[in-house]
């Protein structure tokens, strides 16, 4: 059950192309259309070899399979809350296949579509959202940062990081992530002007989801954000962040350029948040439901199946593998998520200094101290 | 009389202050259509407009920044801060500028500005949306900081705060929001800079404010079967403190203890002991004590149960204060 749309109609690839602060369309990159059909563009050709097709499909499906399975584990009471990637899925896993191994991905809270490519273990986010710790995952080991709930703040990291790469003459390159809303951010503006007068290895990769929770687009900024980048000195590129292929060959292009030392670049991958902004969210209070009808239209997902099945490099047999893939998985999840034992109440005394602090080691005793007393009550 | 939840009674308290006053705007993020990821601004844009209601860029800095710009043009912006851990980028605006206007103007410039902060754990949440960074601004001077811990209170104080020439920082106990009471709409309220007695007794002061109120007043009642009588003060004030009836307290019980939820060390409870001590040295039977949050990094919320100050972990330290 990987609840993928079958695509018939023509559909528009930029909704309200023809609102003001939107783009004419020829700004967008594209490589799939929504109906699936496989198109060239001029600055941004990509080889790619049908096993590599088939493993992006792959990754969607399955990352879409995780979402489904956590937001029901949320509904069930056994996550604190979880945030949706629903409709980002190739945004997400295009930017995340793009990264080499020795890149660094600064994600926000919604990046688990990145953090699959990166093969952090779905039950390390998923202990962060049912409230077992606050990120379960190695990040230097996995080039995967931890999840950054204040908005923005990992953008200034992630150029920090770069200017790191630069310096030690690494060849790598480090890949912040950033919402829409987060483009308003002071921090965020201030991570742009360090990257570009540095010209940092960094590349900023902006999943334009139209709203801020409820905030739409239009309150953040009246031109379209790729054309931002330009004010600070480097490339900025919108990309239709529900194509995966695109969105592959455009943040490759982009770290390659980091890399060679030729700076920063802005991405603005062009997309929906399908679902609710986290599970405490009610998306009804803000937005028309015909909206979403239309972008489902544009499926990241059902564009690459069609394509697949009908250009012949996969069959039935294929999808029905991922399926059942996806069932595997999401019982592992499950499972998983149901096994995974409390933390001790310790924990919380153990790691908040690299020195431990007599202060703190006393707290601790006393904890252990009062608790054992209840303990004791007991008997 | 009407029966309100304290967001609720919120809710009223700035349809109230913004029908009293044209010139209250109320900035936040998310609370135009959406009315709030509380739903303290519920239907408030839809009865006054966008004008008056503003869902702001995503810019912390950027509200209280031009909330001040706003204020040097005679107007009284209500900012709301989404949750307690996103008030920092606000931070610089709030301490350097907010807080010192008044001063540097020699009194030209008041900053009518408050600022609505939900704090305090207790909900389950995520990191950053569970803290009490109370204390910090109750240490800046030219801030005023209150918190409130019932619907009345919240009705109120809310219009008080808005009213008030100085800047405020207000203290929304966020786990508490749906709690219910009676509210008299009526009555003419305390003044805002002062604290209260809510349960009398004599033989322990018991010092809370915000969400902890509620705590220690079931402390209270449960050490009562114990045959201790244990005073409960809010005190509802932070900044400036009302320690008036605090003392007037403890001169009777002669013990106090003050809980809240922010970590221990240099909370509240610190400056609040230091002055008591002061005050009533002559009167203490035992040293001033205080439960509050370890001085740990808030931690995922599976342990914010064992981390926030609980019934038995108030009863535990009224017992040593008990046992000097
Ligand atoms: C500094 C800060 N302010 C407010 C919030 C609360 N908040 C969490 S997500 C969010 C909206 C973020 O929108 P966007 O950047 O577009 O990312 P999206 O959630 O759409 O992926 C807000 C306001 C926060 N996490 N950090
Ligand atoms: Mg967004």
């Amino acid at each position: 059950m990987t609840a993928v749309p079958d695509v018939r109609e023509m559909v528009d690839p930029v909704p309200g192309a023809g609102a003001p602060h939107l783009p004419a369309q020829p700004d967008l990159v594209q490589l799939l259309t929504p109906e699936g059909e496989r198109v060239e563009h001029p600055d941004y050709a990509l080889e790619i070899g049908d096993d590599e097709l088939r493993a992006l499909y792959r990754d969607l499906a399955l990352v879409r399979r995780w979402d489904v399975e956590a937001t029901a584990l949320q509904r069930q009471g056994e996550l604190g809350i979880w945030a949706s990637l629903l409709g980002q899925e190739a945004a997400q896993i295009g930017a995340g296949r793009a990264l080499g191994a020795d890149d660094m991905a600064f994600p926000t809270y919604r990046e688990h579509g990145v953090a699959w490519a990166r093969g952090v273990d779905p039950l390390h986010v998923i202990s962060l959202f049912r409230g077992n710790d606050l990120g379960g995952w190695d990040p230097v080991q996995l080039g995967f940062n931890l999840y950054t709930v204040v908005i923005g703040a990992q953008c200034l990291h992630a150029t920090g990081y770069a200017m790191g790469i630069q310096r030690d003459g690494a060849d790598a390159a480090a890949l912040a992530f950033l919402g829409d809303g987060a483009t308003s951010q002071g921090e965020v503006n201030e991570a742009l002007i360090w990257a570009s007068t540095f010209d940092a290895p960094v590349v900023f990769f902006c999943q334009n989801n139209q709203y801020a929770i409820s905030v739409p687009i239009e309150r953040q900024s009246k031109v379209p954000l790729f054309q931002r980048a330009a004010g600070f000195g480097f490339p900025g590129v919108r990309v239709d962040g529900n194509d995966v292929l695109a969105v592959l060959a455009v943040t490759r292009a982009a770290l390659a350029r980091a890399r060679e030392g030729s700076g920063p670049t802005f991405i603005e991958a062009f997309t929906y948040r399908m679902g609710a902004h986290t599970t405490s969210d009610d998306p009804t209070r803000y937005r028309l439901a015909g909206e979403l009808e239309e972008w489902k239209l544009r499926d990241p997902i059902a564009r690459v199946k069609a394509y697949l099945s009908r250009s012949g490099k996969a069959d039935a047999a294929f999808f029905d593998a991922v399926d059942a893939e996806g069932d595997e998985l999401a019982v592992r999840i499950r499972k998983g998520t149901l096994e995974m034992p409390d933390p001790a109440g310790t924990e919380m005394f153990d790691h908040v200094y690299a020195e431990q602090t007599e202060e703190i080691a006393a707290q601790r005793a006393d904890f252990l101290s009062y608790h054992a007393g209840f303990e004791g009550a007991e008997q | 009389m009407t029966t309100l939840t304290l967001g609720k009674a919120l809710n009223n308290g700035l349809r109230k202050a913004m029908e009293d006053d044209p010139k209250v705007v109320l900035m936040g993020e998310d609370i135009g259509k959406l009315g709030g990821v509380f739903r303290i601004t519920d239907g408030l844009q839809k009865d006054f407009g966008e004008a008056r209601v503003v869902d702001t860029p995503l810019a912390e800095a950027g509200i209280l920044g031009t909330a001040v710009g706003l204020a040097m043009r005679g107007y009284r912006p209500v900012c709301e801060i989404q949750f307690d851990g996103f008030v920092f980028p606000a931070y610089n605006q709030i301490v350097t500028q907010v807080a010192k206007i008044h001063a540097r103007s020699r009194g030209r410039l008041p900053m009518p500005i408050t600022i609505r902060i939900p704090f305090g754990g207790g909900i389950g949440a995520v990191e950053h949306h569970s803290e009490s960074p109370e204390a910090y601004f109750a240490h800046t001077t030219g801030l005023k900081v209150v918190a409130v811990s019932n619907p009345a209170d919240a009705y109120w104080m809310l219009q008080q705060a808005i009213a008030c020439p100085d800047p405020v920082v207000f203290f929304e106990p966020k786990r508490r929001y749906w709690d219910k009471a009676e509210v008299d709409l009526d009555v003419s309220p305390p003044p805002l800079f002062s604290s209260r007695v809510v349960r009398a007794g004599d033989d322990l002061t018991l010092l809370a404010y915000g969400p902890m109120v509620k705590t220690a007043l079931q402390a209270a009642q449960a050490a009562e079967s114990d045959g201790q009588s244990i005073e409960v003060i809010d005190l509802r004030t932070l900044s400036p403190l009302d320690l008036g009836p605090v003392e007037e307290s403890v001169r009777r019980t002669g013990r106090c203890v003050v809980v809240h939820e922010a970590q221990t060390n240099l909370g509240l409870g610190a400056e609040i002991a230091a002055r008591v001590t002061e005050s009533c040295f002559h009167s203490l039977e035992a040293p001033v004590l205080r439960v509050g949050g370890y001085d740990v990094t808030y931690p995922p919320s599976k342990l914010e149960e064992e981390y926030l100050p609980d019934l038995d972990r108030v009863l535990h330290v009224v017992d040593r204060a008990m046992g000097f």
